[in-house]
């Protein structure tokens, strides 16, 4: 069963919708049990950091997700739901989950015509290969609505970048964890390939290989 | 880079699609559900839903048409018309829109906007503004009135005073139409949008008067927008959205042109 993580009750209707699109059967649940003997997790988030892991240190998500994490289980991030999965946010002062090394901080832009939140459709351009992010072309783009962004302390961790003044990494993974800082379940056709692909995926990857197969990459060891 | 958004507006009255001119004689135009996909498939940006519906007793047949468009068209997806409360706002959040678009229920009582971005989040929540001309006045410095009940009635509140509170108040978004522009096609109004979007920070979608591609690329650029919305010149089928859409990247806007 794939699980989708109503943690906060936010409004997650549009990612079953975009699961039941490319015929991912998918259910909602709040409890650590299923997370644990999920066949893949999907994490969503809304709102703010604070409350967001405040919710899910009470239903002792933050556990069972490190839990299924480690035994293999593959995990999608989207939004907020992959800022906490890094060691810290900006936002409240938050001590997140810490299953990939790494921060969230506030946008400081130096451009007045650039807006906060970042809200609309940006490009994707994918720095490392990895089967989750397949068929993104160049000039592919997806739907962001964000005011705080990732960095990763590991460069190999970050697989996909977004121009917003300067780039920033809007998809990052380890192992079989992959989070995106856009919102797949609403950027068209584009998006709903990856949840097929994750729908698909063994929840196996590594930087080293999808480094090579990708002609090699900086930031890659 | 960001790009421009195409949106589009349709205008729902009792699960129907209409389209007023001038806010009066509102004609029949179809199924909104149909309209939605249509132009999903065909590169659409966002979709934004007014309910214009009369009486409260039909009102939740607009949820029965969000939910039956956020299960068939994959982007952003805004709801106005008659959002009262904060239930109002988590109702259709439910239902499967992603903002929430709050007018002349907020120019009444201001809280309104702080109670659905706190419950919602401020990025999902739009001011949708009416505005009209007028003489500039101590009470109108910027030569702007909001107008509310679809463009029926003034209320003396100075426009841009109004978006810089509704910025403050936490809109995470703010949707200009200007009533004297709206379903003319003869163009954006301009100055309005500009004065606005160099005002605040956080987007602004133009509205009101689209008739040609030329007026979207206007007011994307000396309009400041952020994204240009329209209905008519699409509902009508005088332009597509592809098409628009590739007159404004030919023009040189960052615009998504793969979908």
């Amino acid at each position: 069963m794939t699980w989708i993580l109503d943690y906060d009750a936010g409004n997650l209707g549009s990612v079953k919708r975009a699961c039941t699109e490319v015929g991912l059967n998918a259910e909602f649940s709040a409890h650590p049990d299923a997370v644990t003997q999920a066949e893949r997790i999907i994490f969503p988030g809304v709102g703010a950091a604070g409350s967001a892991m405040r919710s899910l240190r009470e239903r002792g998500l933050d556990t069972a997700l490190k839990t299924a994490i480690a035994s293999g289980t593959p995990v999608l991030g989207i939004c907020l739901g992959m800022q906490v999965s890094l060691d810290y946010s900006e936002e409240n002062d938050t001590q997140t989950l810490g299953l990939i090394g790494g921060r969230v901080q506030r946008f400081k832009l130096n451009r007045p015509e650039l807006k906060i939140p970042h809200m609309g459709w940006n490009e994707v351009r994918v720095k490392q290969a990895h089967p989750v992010l397949a068929g993104i072309d160049a000039g592919d783009e997806f739907y962001f609505v964000h005011g705080y962004f990732p960095s990763t302390t590991a460069p190999e961790h970050a697989l996909a970048v977004t121009d917003y003044e300067d780039d920033f990494t809007c998809a990052l993974g380890k192992d079989n964890y992959i989070g995106t800082q856009f919102h797949p379940e609403k950027s068209g056709r584009v998006g709903l390939r990856l949840f097929e692909n994750f729908a698909r995926w063994d929840g196996v990857w590594r930087p080293h290989e999808a480094s090579t197969q990708n002609g090699g990459d900086d930031n890659a060891e | 880079m960001l790009s421009k958004r195409v949106v589009a507006c349709l205008d729902v009255r009792d699960g129907h699609l209409a389209k007023s001119v001038k806010f009066v004689n509102t004609q029949n135009i179809g199924d909104p559900v149909e309209k939605a996909r249509e132009y999903y498939l065909d590169g659409l940006d966002e979709l934004v839903f007014y309910d214009i519906t009369a009486s409260s007793d039909k009102r939740n047949i607009m949820l029965d048409v969000v939910e039956a468009v956020a299960s068939q068209v994959f982007i952003p997806l805004s709801v106005g018309g008659g959002i009262r409360s904060v239930a109002d706002a988590t109702d259709l959040r439910l239902a499967g829109a992603e903002k929430i678009n709050v007018n002349s229920a907020a120019v009444a009582r201001p809280d309104l906007i702080n109670e659905c971005s706190e419950a919602v989040g401020d990025q999902n929540i739009v001011l949708s503004m009416d505005v009209r001309r007028v003489q500039v006045s101590s009470e109108q410095p910027s030569g702007y009135e909001i107008v509310i009940n679809g463009g029926r009635t003034p209320t003396g509140r100075d426009a841009l005073d109004w978006a810089l509170e509704g910025e403050k108040r936490g809109a995470g978004e703010l949707v200009v139409n200007s009533i004297d522009a709206d379903g003319t096609r003869d163009g954006y109004d301009i100055p309005l949008t500009s004065a606005i979007a160099e005002a605040v920070r956080i987007p602004v979608i133009a509205s009101g008067g689209a008739g040609l591609p030329e007026h979207l690329h206007d007011v994307l650029t000396d309009g400041k927008a952020d994204a240009a919305l329209v209905a008519s010149m699409v509902h009508y089928g005088d332009y597509r959205v592809s098409g628009l859409k590739q007159y404004l990247h030919e023009q040189g806007l960052k615009i998504r042109m793969s979908w």
